[in-house]
């Protein structure tokens, strides 16, 4: 064996694998390189998979191999004078934050983790809570260097080979796997943010305040009471936040600093009655009540970008059966109706959920299945319990209608036909493929659901 | 205590790769050596922009004449004077296909016993006629008990903490320290798709241990270390036993 040959690939057998959503569990063959030249297609099918941040079965391949990036997380390159960062595609969100935002720089677009790969983070071209002023996670990707079906590599710019470069972002893996990518970086004064909280006693409240260019600031998001039923339907608090100036740095700390909480973990599976309707009730009451009364305060980034990821395994508390959580946006024109209807119909049925989150998109990006539009966007999580995918179902088609889409990166269980209707540059994103990947050797759960591979 | 530059033999590790890490944090020059040299580059930018400083890359294939000796002498013109020596060369193989195979059973051999061995006492040498620093190498639990699913690579890995032993008693008399790392099973390519093992450690924290014994000059460390206990009882158990195990 020459040395700088890969070692032979190992691969590991799992019985039971699954997304951030704990549903649907299947078994599994992994493969793990510790070096990027062992990031590449294997076998009849085969995909790359980040940090399993996403909810449904856009990560898991039950026919063929996952190969994960974890190990592939080295940062390769900064230049201060840019902002652009070089990394492997297994970097996460937390190892950039830690080694940059001491030294003034940010994310320019986070979801609401931080423990997702870059990789990931451009399959499923994020959104953050800056959509409206800064667009999708591909729109700061300068570059990336993806490994193709056949085994070979290319170095894709959105000048150079747009095709590539817009099937990759928002791709889910179909195109190939990326090793790594440049990304330019937001300077940032503080790590510190000015946030406002405004609360809504009704879903038209909540609207009102969205829609108010009074509240216009940089990040935005609403979180909404999923139980709420009545007149509270959708009551919930609007959110709002600023990086703040350097005057604002509470006085005795540092301006620029990175040192989140320390992560508590959720270390089993909740019983299912932590779950009944009336606990998440009294949880969301206490929640709304406490976070409407804050007002405007400042705060370290943490707990405003990533509330949740103090507690690991949070995903726990949903039980053995898992959750799912649904994602859809919808324009302008029907957004309102369209969440409403949403809201209605899964309070109406008993699926309330603790964790509703609702905001306003800016203007569409290129990538070819790309989520974001302009419009509104709600993702609750909702408890896998009878009869929930008829309902969801239904909703399908009520999001169809409104000329509106379900985000793929949350979704276990979209059928293919409402995928169809909701993604108009489908056949765009198909005959990429076609040309990068003709005998079909990347493949996903997801993909095959959808008619993708 | 001075924070001298370190020399890293057989970075590509992923464990080295995070002692290495771990080092520059705590503000050593640290010189990543090994025989991927383009992947060395990769981990020495990493460590760079993690922490902040400089960060070398030396090639370094431990089974090459002159080895541990040329590797210190070209490392040390870029550096000065080396603190300490790292070595994390291993090969676990296959002990099944080595028992039908004299290469593969040389190579495992090599790999863990010879060829760091003779590297290491090029670098012993220096660090002895210069009266300080220290050498800390990555043996294992494997090497205190043969076993009949890795006897190969436990007994190339006895060889190695027995030198390293004898090599401590040597040069504790011009205060250089000696190091010796028993890891338990580690969660890297090593172990990748061998089932749940027991006990299985990350990378990170392994490597945390590792210079934490490096800085209070540990003679001998397991990580983790309920492996000491682990490994007193196994070593007490009667050979007429032991040698029906399964293990
Ligand atoms: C608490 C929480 C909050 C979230 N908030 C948001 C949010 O605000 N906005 C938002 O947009 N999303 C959000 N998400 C979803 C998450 O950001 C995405 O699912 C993201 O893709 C997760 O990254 P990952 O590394 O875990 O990817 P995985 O889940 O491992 O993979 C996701 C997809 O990316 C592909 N992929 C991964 N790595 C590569 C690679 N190297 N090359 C090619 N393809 C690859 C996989 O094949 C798969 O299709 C949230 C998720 C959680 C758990
Ligand atoms: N993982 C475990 O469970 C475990 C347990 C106990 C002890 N250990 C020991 O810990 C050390 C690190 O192991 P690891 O788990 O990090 O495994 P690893 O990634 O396989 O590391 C072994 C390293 O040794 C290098 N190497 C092998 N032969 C070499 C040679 N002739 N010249 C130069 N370099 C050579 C390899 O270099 P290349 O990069 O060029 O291949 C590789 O980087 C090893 O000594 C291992 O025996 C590991």
């Amino acid at each position: 064996m020459s040395p700088i040959e890969p070692a032979r690939a190992k691969t590991a057998e799992v019985e039971r694998f699954s997304g951030w959503g704990n549903h649907p569990v299947v078994p599994a063959k992994l493969q793990r390189p510790e070096r990027r030249k062992g990031l590449r297609p294997v076998g009849a099918s085969s995909l790359a998979r980040g940090q399993g941040r996403s909810y449904g079965d856009a990560a898991l391949n039950s026919l063929g191999t996952l190969v994960l990036t974890e190990r592939l997380d080295r940062l390769l390159g900064f230049d201060p004078k840019t902002g652009d960062l070089t990394a492997e595609a297994g970097a996460t969100l937390e190892d950039l934050i830690e080694a940059l935002l001491p030294l003034g720089w940010f994310l320019p677009v986070t979801p609401g983790t931080r423990f997702c790969s870059l990789g990931g983070c451009l399959a499923a071209d994020v959104h953050g809570k800056n959509h409206h002023v800064a667009g999708s996670f591909s729109a700061h990707v300068r570059s990336f260097e993806l490994v193709r079906a056949d085994g070979g590599t290319a170095w894709v710019t959105p000048q150079e080979d747009p095709g590539l470069f817009w099937a990759t972002a928002g791709g889910m893996g179909l195109t190939g796997m990326v090793s790594t990518l440049t990304l330019r970086m937001k300077k940032v004064e503080t790590s510190w943010m000015s946030v406002t909280h405004s609360p809504a006693r009704s879903l038209d409240e909540l609207f009102d305040l969205l829609d108010d260019p009074v509240h216009d600031a940089e990040y935005s998001v609403a979180w909404i009471d999923g139980m709420a039923s009545g007149s509270s339907l959708g009551r919930g608090v609007l959110m709002s936040g600023e990086h703040a100036a350097p005057d604002q740095v509470p006085s005795g700390r540092a301006a620029l600093d990175w040192s989140p909480e320390r992560t508590k973990s959720l270390p089993f599976s909740l019983p299912s009655w932590a779950l009944h309707p009336l606990a998440v009730r009294l949880g969301n009451s206490v929640y709304h009540w406490a976070q409407g009364r804050r007002g405007r305060f400042v705060c370290p980034i943490e707990p405003f970008f990533y509330p949740l990821d103090s507690i690991q395994h949070w995903n726990r508390m949903y039980g053995k059966r898992g959750f799912l959580q649904y994602q859809f946006v919808a324009p302008p024109e029907t957004a309102r109706a369209t969440v409403r209807t949403v809201v209605q119909s899964l309070a109406d049925g008993g699926y309330g959920s603790f964790l509703g989150v609702l905001k306003k998109f800016g203007p569409q990006g290129e990538g070819l299945l790309s989520f974001p539009m302009p419009g509104l966007t709600l993702a609750l999580d909702v408890p896998m319990r009878h009869g929930i995918e008829a309902v969801l179902d239904r909703m399908d088609a009520v999001v169809a209608d409104a000329g509106g889409r379900v985000y793929l990166a949350k979704d276990a269980r979209l059928a293919r036909a409402a995928f169809e209707r909701m993604y108009p540059r489908l056949e765009e994103f198909r005959q990429v493929r076609e040309a990068c990947d003709p005998s079909s050797r990347l493949g996903s759960d997801l993909a095959r659901r959808l008619g993708l591979a | 205590m001075t924070r001298g530059p370190v020399l890293i033999l057989g970075a590509g590790s992923t464990i080295a790769r995070h002692i290495g890490l771990e080092l520059a944090q705590k503000g050593h020059v640290v010189v990543l050596a090994g025989r991927d040299t383009e992947d060395l580059a990769a981990s020495a930018s990493d460590v760079t922009i993690r922490t902040g400083r400089a960060c070398l890359v030396q090639f370094f294939d431990a089974t090459l004449e002159g080895a541990g000796r040329l590797a210190m002498e070209a490392t040390e013109r870029e550096t000065g004077p080396l603190e300490g020596v790292v070595m994390a060369v291993g090969y676990l193989g296959s002990q099944e296909e080595a028992e039908h195979d004299p290469d593969e059973a040389a190579k495992v051999m090599e790999s863990n016993y010879t060829a760091p061995a003779r590297a290491l006492l090029d670098v012993a040498t220096v660090l002895e006629s210069r009266g300080g620093g220290w050498i800390c190498a990555l043996s294992s639990v494997a090497g205190d008990r043969g076993r009949h699913s890795n006897y190969l690579y436990g007994s190339a890995k006895a060889g190695l903490t027995t030198f390293l032993q004898g090599l401590r008693a040597r040069l504790v008399h011009s205060g250089v320290a000696v190091i010796t790392v028993k890891p338990g099973p580690v969660d890297t390519s090593m172990t990748f798709g061998m089932g749940k093992l027991p006990l299985l450690a990350q990378p990170e924290e392994v490597a945390s241990r590792i210079v934490e014994a490096i800085q209070r000059r540990r003679d001998v460390v397991y990580v983790p270390a309920p492996w000491r206990w682990v490994m007193a009882v196994f070593r007490l158990v009667p050979e007429r036993l032991f040698k029906r195990l399964k293990l």
